[in-house]
């Protein structure tokens, strides 16, 4: 399977990656190889074959609607690479 | 014996009978770390002071006559648990800043049973890797041939108990990240079943495959630590609400009449010779022990490493997108926003999580999905039924962890996709859902441990541990040492 | 060329819960920024989302009440992308199998004609958290995030292009809206983003039956600014269009200030959203028992209120409609039937002092101080001719005011109707001697004089007299 630079680069865009050219350059043919391994799937038949994305089947999980107190305003922000009073700084996000 | 070669049963008896206080045997665990951690480097964090703290607890209610298994128990676990107020790093730059302000809740439950808290274990990189190469903070070494890896993702949850740097400790498996490490440094590893313990405080790397599990010297301890773990979490959807039997009274039961399936698949030209000997060894053992073999065959076995790819790095992909520098963790001088995320996740990531995300993004993308993301979907449901044909007729399945013992340090870290093909034999398990444990089984000629996987149907783990149990008493492999 | 507009609507309904749709933090507008987190709304390592029960109640009560299906066996899927205000880099929503499909409102058009809009799909997700821009304690050049909004339940209702202007929009809206608030499921607050919608507009030569490319206009969160908002891109294609222009997909912004949209920056990357099934959810299945568990627990829905209004209390249609706009409303008139009878004079005096007085005192009717009974003795007063028609309007007023029953107040006050012809005779016979150039000019033929005798009449008995026996009299007298 040939995986281009190009290819590359819009995943990587998507993922939000920034890679050198040699990244790049690596991964394209890496990546290749292992979608290239990965072809072998096609061999198989798997029409009418329902997909499992769960390993135990289970359904209905749920919790009853009621509140309980957060972690806090401090305990939230701890981690916070930065901060302006009780938000979290980000560089300016234009819409 | 000094008290870091204990298990779990040895040092629990020793501390109720008083013959040492739990602050006695961390700090003996403590100055054990100290000592072999510049040849092993297990250990991503170790906290003396919250382990003495732990300890100290622990006597006091020891001495309230309040002496619980785990009580006063030295233990580490995975650098992926989030242990409050404790550095959580998960093996990578972009967490290394990050003070979780909550625990996992397998970790909560064997502190709150009195468990001590000895540090943080190494590991790949979010548990992306099969070496342990690929972590953040240093590589791990066999303590068996330090020239060798452990074995990962899990690697230094297995390295720190074969070099006894900590009683037992906890792993997480997604595709063999406990049995594989667990088989190369000779301890017992066990992936419970899907949904047999919470996920929840666990960094995630694949969600529908991953589970929490134990590493121990010896089977026993794995039954009192499964026993302590498992059990339905509110917090996690995907865990199941159904009874935790005593796994501990069920292991002495024997093997007599137990019906044993040889999944042909895993018996392949390809095994390394050493290992084929001791699965061979293994069988006459069981054997004699009143075992019965079945042939068997999982059809599906040779697609389930492409499977485990797509699914794998496609959840992963997602997973790891909370990375972005925003809330916590690694972020980098950017002046814009976008520029804000590539910088802090390309700083932050180390490159076979970049690999992942990528071969993840590439797998969901628009025109792709169906021709990767489902197909490999469909193909884990045909991978799931050859498992559950297969116990149709068999109790439980014996088979090779790994087709050959630890390599070397640097071997395969080049080439992703051997790397990858070496899981081959642990990744079906996780792609079924089901339970596996990994036990020694044998040494290679160079004195490498071999471990032998058990696999039992979901939610029997029992029958599993009970199976290992009986090995265990037949064999003596899991007494050796690591002569470091 | 006349062109035609095409109009789709995407609703966010945000439901009235007390917790998230995935955690346990409340969900209480206006709280301090990042206070109402958690690990799980905060997208922290290792945190899992464990979805609401409630939410998915809700979700069934809003889909049977737009006609839809629901889904026996429904997923949840991530929508991966990167935002700031996004703190997992996905928003779990639900793709395909969403809860609710295949459903229709009927709306009424010009002329009252029915027209059916459908309903392509409700679907249940989180809400992102805030951005805010230099505010507050903000951060200077760059932007600022707060949470409490990440994690919110969300229902978005999806339409179908059916809807040929903005008025029809409008009319879409407004009934989905009145159902949401009815079902009680959504406090329809759109100022506070309870209930959003994004418009999808597109126009086409009239004749043709090929779609033109769609553009999709956000933050429109006032019925008045959908309206406008979708006439502005109306005009605005057609004079692209015109100009030699084609129209490009793309989202544009709403700018309520000047009544504008524009482009947004921010959205113009291709979307490759890369939906997958969340694997930290489980599958949702809904039995056919808890759907028809739902059916009966749904209350009487306006338009079929509406109707039974008409056809059961012979209720015209405006009264009809005027008295089902809310819920409590509704409720209240029942109440007043119940209690009086009279469903038109009930009717009438809601849509008349009641609304009047809740609109001068800025009150709801739940909070409406003259409980139904009391409107209903109220009412009774009149029937038994104890007051007048005028005096009940003050004895209203003060009903109002302290809450007291009518009876009370008009026996305080001494407000019971005078219908004595004596006493009424001898009031005449004042007024008249008193007038006597205006008893002159009634005799001379000028008939119209006779309203002001009445008046005078009215006013000495201080609005006491009983205008049927006032009338008679008067015309006995002034004939002479």
């Amino acid at each position: 399977m040939e995986m281009t630079v190009t290819d590359v680069e819009y995943v990587a865009r998507l993922a939000r990656l920034e890679l050198s050219m040699a990244e790049k350059e690596l991964f394209a043919g890496q990546m290749g190889a292992i979608l290239g391994y990965v072809e072998k799937l096609k061999e198989l038949d798997t029409d009418g074959i329902v997909p499992t994305s769960h390993a135990v089947p289970m359904e209905n999980s749920f919790r009853e609607d009621s509140a309980f107190s957060s972690i806090g305003q401090e305990k939230a922000l701890a981690n916070a690479p930065d901060r302006a009073g009780s938000f979290f700084a980000v560089p300016k996000v234009i819409e | 014996m000094s008290i870091f070669d204990m298990t779990i049963h040895e040092l629990h008896t020793a501390l109720k009978e008083k013959q040492i206080s739990s602050v006695e045997a961390t700090a003996a665990l403590l100055e054990r770390i100290e000592a072999v951690e510049p040849h092993v480097g297990s250990f991503i964090t170790v906290t003396p002071e919250q382990a003495l703290a732990d300890a100290k607890t622990a006597d006091h209610l020891i001495a309230q006559g309040q002496c619980d298994l785990l009580t006063g128990i030295p233990l580490a676990v995975k650098d992926i648990f989030l242990t409050e107020g404790i550095r959580t790093t998960c093996g990578s730059r972009i967490l290394h800043n990050f003070i979780p302000p909550y625990s996992a809740t397998s970790w909560e439950k064997l502190r709150d049973r009195g468990a001590v808290l000895l540090g943080k274990l190494n590991q790949d990189e979010f548990a992306m890797g099969s070496s342990n190469e690929s972590s953040a903070y240093g590589i791990t070494r066999n303590p068996w041939d330090t020239t060798c890896i452990p074995g990962g993702s899990s690697g230094g949850s297995a390295a720190a108990v074969a070099a006894r740097q900590a009683i037992a400790t906890l792993g997480t498996d997604t595709g063999g990240s406990i049995r594989q490490p667990a088989s190369h440094c000779g301890c017992v590893g066990l992936k419970p079943t899907y949904g047999r313990v919470s996920r929840y405080g666990v960094i995630a790397y694949a969600s529908s495959l991953d589970q929490v599990g134990p590493l121990t010297r010896d089977v026993a301890d794995c039954a009192v630590m499964l026993g302590a773990l498992a059990g339905h979490d509110p917090k996690d959807s995907t865990s199941v609400d159904t009874p935790v039997p005593d796994y501990s009274a069920s292991l002495r039961q024997g093997v007599k009449g137990l019906r044993i399936g040889l999944p042909k698949e895993y018996f392949i030209d390809g095994l390394d010779p050493d290992v084929q000997k001791a699965m061979t060894a293994a069988i006459d053992t069981y054997r004699r022990l009143g075992a019965e073999f079945v042939d068997i065959s999982l059809p599906h076995t040779d697609y389930a490493v492409a499977t485990y790819y797509l699914i794998a790095t496609a959840e992963a992909s997602s997973n790891l997108a909370r990375y972005d520098g925003v809330r916590f963790g690694h972020r980098a001088e950017a002046d814009g926003l976008l520029e804000m995320y590539t910088k802090s996740r390309s700083e932050g990531f180390g490159s076979e999580v970049k690999r992942r995300i990528m071969l993840g993004t590439y797998a969901l993308s628009s025109g792709y999905y169906d021709a990767y993301y489902v197909k490999a979907q469909k193909v884990r449901t045909l991978i799931m039924n050859d498992f559950s044909a297969a116990f149709a007729h068999v109790d439980v399945m014996l088979t090779p962890v790994a087709p050959t013992p630890a390599f070397k340090i640097g071997e395969k870290i080049n080439d992703p996709l051997q790397m990858y093909l070496s899981d081959i034999f642990t990744i079906p398990v996780n792609l079924a859902g089901t339970c596996a444990m990994s036990i020694p089984a044998g040494f290679s000629a160079s004195g490498l441990p071999i471990g032998l996987q058990l696999i039992g149907r979901p939610f029997d783990e029992a029958t599993v541990l009970r199976a290992g149990f009986a090995f265990e008493q037949a064999t003596e492999w899991h007494t050796r040492k690591a002569a470091i | 060329m006349k062109y035609q507009p095409v109009i789709g609507l995407e609703v966010h309904v945000q439901l009235l819960t007390e917790s998230k749709i995935f955690c346990g933090c409340s969900t209480t507008f206006g709280a301090e920024p990042n206070s109402q987190t958690c690990p799980v709304c905060l997208g922290l390592p290792g945190a899992l989302p464990v979805l609401n029960k409630k939410v998915v109640e809700f979700a069934i009560k809003a889909g049977l009440s737009t006609n839809c299906s629901i889904t026996p066996r429904s997923i949840f899927a991530r929508k991966n992308y990167f935002y700031p205000d996004l703190p997992k880099g996905y928003q779990i929503s639900q793709f395909e199998d969403p809860i609710c499909q295949h459903g229709w409102l009927d709306i009424a058009v010009d002329g009252g004609e029915l027209k059916r809009i459908g309903i392509t799909r409700i679907h249940m997700e989180e809400d992102a958290g805030k951005l805010v821009h230099g505010e507050l304690s903000g951060p200077g050049d760059g932007s600022g995030v707060d949470l409490n909004r990440a994690c919110t339940p969300l229902l978005e209702v999806v339409s179908e292009p059916d809807l040929r202007s903005s008025d029809e929009a409008v009319t879409y809206l407004k009934q989905l809206h009145q159902i949401v608030t009815w079902l009680g499921i959504c406090d329809g607050n759109m100022e506070e983003g309870s209930f959003r919608c994004d418009a999808n507009v597109s126009v086409m030569p009239v004749g043709s039956n090929i779609l033109g490319t769609r553009a999709e206009i956000k933050n429109v969160n006032s019925f008045k600014f959908v309206k406008q908002a979708i006439e502005y891109e109306i005009q605005r294609q057609i004079d692209h269009i015109e100009d030699g222009g084609t129209v490009v997909q793309e989202t544009r912004l709403f700018d309520p200030n000047s009544g504008t949209t524009r482009s947004m920056r921010s959205k113009e990357e291709a979307h490759d959203y890369r939906y997958f099934p969340d694997p930290d959810l489980v599958p949702l299945v809904i039995s056919r028992e808890w759907v028809e568990r739902s059916r009966l627990e749904l209350p009487e829905l306006p338009e079929q209120r509406r109707q039974r209004f008409m056809d059961k209390l012979g209720l015209p249609l405006y009264d009809a409609e005027v008295l089902t706009a809310s819920r409590a409303l509704a409720d209240y008139f029942e109440a007043g039937v119940a209690a009086h009878g009279n469903a038109k004079a009930v009717g009438n005096w809601i849509m008349g002092e009641i609304t009047r007085a809740l609109n001068d005192s800025g009150t709801v009717i739940e909070a409406c101080p003259i409980s139904p009974g009391l409107l209903a003795e109220l009412l009774t007063l009149i029937d038994n001719g104890t007051i007048s028609g005028k005096i009940a309007k003050t004895v209203f007023d003060e009903m109002w005011r302290s809450g007291k029953a009518p009876q009370a107040i008009v026996d305080e006050q001494g407000l019971v109707q005078v219908s004595d012809s004596g006493a009424i005779e001898s009031l005449i016979d004042e007024i008249m001697a008193a007038n006597a150039g205006q008893v002159d000019e009634y005799r001379g033929g000028k008939e119209k004089v006779f309203g002001f005798f009445v008046g005078q009449v009215m006013k000495a008995s201080k609005g006491k007299a009983n205008p049927s026996v006032v009338n008679e009299l008067l015309l006995h007298k002034l004939k002479g």
